[in-house]
């Protein structure tokens, strides 16, 4: 589903990806760990090209990414992302941040696109929280609202950023627990994290990154049980 | 008690002098209007202008940021009573247009060089990410712009903006050098009748004061509703 050949991406001077290739299968979950700095996000926000990669490239159903020009936008709409900040649109609704995209973008009525985040928000655990503002809601409140306006344009592929990072640790649970709904249903997904735990229960596969490379590739089981790569023993001894 | 006696004769011979006889009132409310209509199209034309630039100052095309930056360094760089005359005697000088046209031209010109710093600042101020977001969900670059971006750049540059249309209503007053006759020429008509000293100059600045005061409140009611989503 997602094709990444030999991918570099350099930031002035500083090198942050140093080839990387590897693919992503439809239905599968793939999670990728490695230290600060080893080039996860970087990878991740290539994906869908809110980072243009200096070369290689990326194909989602076969279409390169560098080579689509404006109808990125389109293929983007497949590509649901979420954010370690969140990003809600604090001048709007909870109600409004999840309908804008698909009224503007699908041509949905109103009515549809609200019939729509109302199972959404009811999904992610907030069913009443349809008419407050951003600003009103907690840390995992606003990534489980951000998780919904993702899934509002039907993405066949959720990009996660570091989704739990800047959420205080007792709510950490709640938005795994979404993601774990996401995982039983079967969407593709890839997702940057430092919850090991989280990556070994749901993950296919286990991306380990560290220096703008994929140093190490394999089952959770395997990859956390018997790493066969020295940066990824030392790695996992500090945090698990 | 002839003190304050003397005190109200004065100031009702003053009044009655530069007010009451022969209408001279009448300079003063004509003058209002000329200073108002100027204010209102100059802070429209500006605002467009201020918009347009400040767009292509964020864009990355180099032809566009480098003149966009240089119209605004030549407005912030020279003053506004010497635009107004380049503009008046030089630029538009044949065309028979009517003053107030070109003088609100002039101060839309000036006015839109600060307001298009403004609005920069005020997009710049808006979180990186909300721009990603916007991206993400599959909007196009103008989308992004017109439904995330600016709506809440609007919240950072309200307040400079009311700064802005108010030094506007201020520096309207040197629209007597292309010989409109609007508030502060109409002072000094009155003052060339009378020959009071100060009287006339204080009216309008009373009616300077009146107006900014009005402009303050509306600006602080539409601050406060905006804040609404905090």
């Amino acid at each position: 589903m997602i094709k990444v050949v030999d991918l570099y991406k350099s930031f002035g001077a500083l090198e942050v990806l140093k080839g990387i290739s590897n693919e992503i299968h439809k239905g599968e979950v793939v999670c990728v760990i490695g230290p600060s700095g080893s080039g996860k996000s970087t990878f991740l926000r290539c994906l869908n090209l809110l980072e243009q990669p200096t070369s290689g490239d990326v194909y989602v159903d076969d279409v390169s990414l560098t080579q689509l020009g404006k109808d990125i936008n389109k293929l983007r709409q497949k590509v649901g992302m979420v954010f370690q900040q969140f990003n809600l649109f604090p001048h709007m609704t909870v109600m409004e941040n999840i309908t804008l995209a698909p009224i503007k973008l699908k041509g949905m009525s109103v009515e549809q696109a609200r019939e729509k985040a109302v199972i959404l928000l009811r999904k992610v655990g907030l069913p009443d929280k349809d008419n407050e503002y951003p600003n009103k809601l907690s840390g995992g409140q606003k990534q489980r609202v951000a998780i919904a306006r993702a899934l509002a344009m039907d993405p066949e592929i959720m990009l996660f950023d570091e989704p739990t990072s800047a959420l205080d640790p007792e709510m950490v649970g709640e938005v795994l627990s979404v993601m774990k709904q996401l995982v039983v249903e079967g969407m593709t997904m890839v997702v940057v994290t430092h919850e090991m735990g989280f990556a070994r229960e749901v993950g296919d596969r286990i991306l380990f990154m560290d220096e703008g490379l994929i140093a190490e590739e394999n089952t959770p089981a395997e990859l956390f049980g018997n790493p066969k790569n020295e940066r990824t023993q030392s790695f996992l001894s500090k945090v698990l | 008690m002839t003190v304050i006696m003397k005190i109200i004769t004065t100031l009702s011979d003053e009044i009655f002098f530069n007010l009451i006889r022969e209408e001279r009132y009448l300079y003063f409310v004509k003058g209002l209007g000329i200073s108002v209509q100027l204010t209102l199209y100059a802070a429209f034309i500006g605002g467009a202008i201020g918009l347009m630039v400040a767009l292509a100052r964020l864009t990355n095309n180099k032809v566009l940021n480098y003149l966009a930056g240089k119209y605004v360094d030549i407005i912030r760089g020279t003053p506004v009573v010497v635009q107004l005359l380049i503009i008046y005697f030089a630029v538009f000088a044949s065309t028979g247009l009517h003053r107030v046209t070109v003088a609100s031209i002039a101060f839309g010109i000036n006015s839109g060089a600060y307001v298009a710093e403004l609005i920069r600042a005020g997009i710049q101020a808006v979180d990186k990410g909300q721009l990603e977001a916007a991206r993400s969900l599959g909007l196009s670059y103008p989308q992004s712009m017109y439904y995330i971006i600016i709506p809440q750049a609007i919240k950072n540059i309200l307040p400079g903006m009311g700064n802005e249309v108010i030094s506007l209503w201020k520096e309207t007053a040197i629209a007597g050098f292309i010989g409109l006759e609007d508030l502060m020429r109409g002072a000094e008509i009155v003052r060339g009748r009378t020959f009071s000293n100060y009287t006339p100059y204080l009216v309008i600045a009373f009616i300077y004061l009146y107006i900014t005061v009005l402009m303050t409140m509306t600006l602080g009611k539409l601050e406060r509703r905006l804040r609404k989503s905090d």
